[in-house]
């Protein structure tokens, strides 16, 4: 019975040269410093895009890539389909798994020197397969095809028109039309579902071929720095000395953290959930507030937050510059040091890049330059700035209220941030002032001269001159206040306000 | 050319590599040619936007002009003239419609000049604002505050059989204005 087994196993091997196959893949020998918890995060982003692959798949059972039928597709998937919550859910998560874990390999890869000779293709490829993957992020975001997904779409159409020359038939490229229409889900979902992911497993080819061939980096040593002349002999020499087979004596650490990526992504789905669909895709409920997948929001919030005229260099000139300064990095500094304890400018390049890259996000997450549509109507005004005050402040606090002044200025923390807080304005600006910043703006703020008559001019000022925590709240009875009031009673801006 | 061709008919029963070169080279050049064959038709359809020279615009009706009352704004919908049997309410296209009096209108696009989010209008202020980076324009469109670079893109318009009139079909960028 054995003899049939082990004959039957050597006619297999011999006809498909499994043997072969396994010591040159499996089997083939790495470093054994190489078997270390820093070298986890490659194997565990393909493990992420396989199960990516797997659950996207499930998804595209059921999934219509129809703009009129995408969104109850997902309410079904959600709501009907059995398990559909759970693999939606699997599905999001596996890629922001993917996002933060290809990232952890860049940056592991990058500290390590591995990118150094002679990988310097391995390297290269992986720039690409970071490109795809981010171009997965936001065709996937589409495929989830609510008002953020019809909304992201505008801004990403908004941004190629923005392209000289060409910007007008590259939206129509983009959108597969002049505007968002039928065939324009139909294209993503074809970039979505064949061929970013056909070409994601064509590079995953190049990469683990070249791991294969090149070797994996061993574990740098201070002071050992990489020499073109002797490398080639110093590796050899190691995988000799101390070369083990990669399965099964590299592998285990990958195996484990392989089972907690997946522990994680399941968790992940099962306690928060899928996310969205938000609100259908309709255009004419206006009543919406786009946001970005969190892939996305340091861009979004870089565009807030820049300069105008630095706009364009953020779309196409800073993209195109770290583009080709992370594909040149092998080629710019292809010897030398590799440990990250000798390289201090590389440590501090990547504090300084993560650091920008989570504030840009936290402040995309926490918009503060968008007005709140909802506080002149919503918020309530704190007790202590309405308490004793005079009817005309009353009268200023309303107007404060009805002009939307509330959107973008807030008052005791609630109410936009767009501009400044005005809980403490009276210390800072004379009437005189406020009058002139409320008709004529200035400082990113519009002028309200001819929404505002001259009495509602003059009791929201009368108000904001009430806005200060030192000033001692009294009943008004000042000669000022107790006389009738015309605007002239604020004479340096009469001259304004008669302007108009 | 023939140099190739003679010695391969004289010494064909022993295999001569020229004839073989010959057949490589034929194979490679035909290939060429049903490769182009079968990129153009390919190429021409993903690049279409390209060739297309046709205006996907078109008249569309906003309605009655008394929708419209003198010196208001107010938001308006049409059927997207550029659309497909499948598009459902995603062919419903918004803008906002300022009467300015009588026959004289504003019709503005409801993307932000920015970056395309949907502009709010606020008729306390007059004002329209941005929920996406606090764009600001005032109610003849012109820009207000914030990041956008010109004032709202408006829509061409005219008045007929006591209808309002918008050319609409196509998304509003930088590059393309309605």
């Amino acid at each position: 019975m054995i003899n049939t087994l082990r004959s039957l196993a050597v006619w297999l091997d011999d006809r498909l040269h499994l043997t072969a196959l396994y010591s040159s893949t499996a089997g083939h020998e790495v470093p054994k410093s190489a078997g270390s918890w820093f070298y986890v995060f490659g194997s565990a982003t393909l493990l992420c895009f396989i199960i990516q692959v797997i659950t996207g798949a499930c998804l595209a059972f059921v999934y219509i890539p129809s703009t009129n039928e995408a969104w109850t597709s997902l309410q079904y998937l959600n709501h009907v389909q059995f398990w559909g919550w759970y693999l939606r859910a699997v599905h999001y998560w596996g890629s922001n798994f993917m996002v933060a874990i290809m990232t952890l390999h860049m940056i592991q890869v990058f500290l390590f020197g591995a990118y150094k000779y002679p990988r310097e293709l391995t390297w290269v490829s992986g720039i690409f397969l970071l490109l795809t993957t981010l171009v997965m992020a936001f065709t996937g975001q589409v495929m989830r095809f609510d008002q953020d997904a019809y909304w992201g779409l505008t801004i990403g159409a908004s941004i190629t028109g923005r392209v000289p020359i060409i910007g007008a038939q590259l939206v129509h490229l983009l959108l597969a039309g002049p505007i968002i229409a039928g065939e324009t889900l139909s294209r993503f979902f074809t970039l979505h579902v064949f061929i970013i992911p056909g070409l994601i497993i064509a590079i995953v080819s190049m990469h683990l071929r070249l791991v294969l061939t090149k070797g994996i980096n061993e574990y740098p040593k201070p002071g050992k720095p990489v020499r073109k002349a002797t490398y080639d002999a110093e590796y050899a020499d190691i995988i000799r000395k101390e070369g083990v087979p990669f399965v099964p004596h590299a592998i285990g650490k990958d195996l484990i953290f392989a089972a907690l990526v997946i522990i994680g992504i399941l968790g992940a789905a099962f306690v928060f959930g899928p996310k969205g669909p938000g609100g259908p895709p309709n255009p004419t409920l206006v009543d919406t507030n786009p946001r970005p997948d969190f892939y996305f929001l340091s861009i979004f919030a870089a565009l807030a937050l820049l300069p105008d005229w630095m706009e364009v260099l953020i779309l196409f000139v800073a993209p195109a510059v770290c583009i080709t300064l992370l594909l040149a990095l092998p080629f710019i500094s292809p010897t030398g040091e590799k440990s990250a304890l000798r390289r201090p400018v590389a440590v501090l390049s990547v504090i300084f890049v993560m650091l920008v890259i989570s504030v840009l996000t936290y402040m995309g997450e926490t918009s503060p330059w968008s007005p709140v549509m909802s506080a002149w109507s919503g918020d309530p005004i704190p007790e202590k700035f309405v308490r004793n005050r005079t009817p005309l402040e009353l009268r200023g606090a309303l107007v404060f209220q009805n002009k939307q002044c509330r959107n973008c200025h807030s008052l005791g923390g609630l109410g936009g941030q767009r501009g400044p807080a005005l809980d403490e304005v009276a210390t800072r600006l004379t009437k005189d002032e406020l009058v002139r910043q409320v008709i004529q703006g200035g400082g990113n703020m519009p002028a309200y001269g001819k929404k505002l008559s001259p009495a509602e001019v003059e009791a929201l000022v009368s108000f904001m001159a009430t806005l200060h925590s030192t000033a001692p709240v009294k009943p008004s009875s000042t000669p000022q206040n107790s006389l009738p009031r015309d605007v002239a009673a604020v004479h340096v801006p009469t001259a304004l306000l008669r302007a108009r | 050319m023939s140099d190739l061709k003679e010695p391969a008919k004289q010494e064909l029963p022993q295999g001569n590599g020229s004839r073989r070169d010959w057949l490589f080279a034929a194979g490679v050049a035909l290939n060429v040619i049903a490769g182009a064959a079968l990129a153009v038709p390919l190429i021409g359809f993903i690049f279409s936007s390209f060739a297309e020279k046709k205006d996907p615009r078109d008249w569309i009706s906003l309605g009655a002009l008394d929708h419209f009352p003198e010196k208001t704004t107010r938001i308006a919908t049409y059927r997207n003239p550029y659309t497909r049997p499948w598009d459902g309410q995603t062919a419903d296209i918004p803008c906002w419609v300022r009467r300015v009096s009588g026959k004289e209108f504003q019709v503005f696009a409801i993307n932000c000049t920015h970056l395309g989010c949907p502009v709010r209008w606020f008729q306390e202020s007059g004002l329209f604002l941005c929920p996406c980076h606090g764009g600001a324009y005032l109610e003849d469109g012109s820009r207000a505050a914030g990041p956008p670079p010109r004032g709202l893109f408006q829509y061409a318009y005219k008045v007929e059989k006591d209808q309002l009139w918008v050319k609409g079909g196509q998304m509003p960028t930088l590059s393309n204005p309605v």
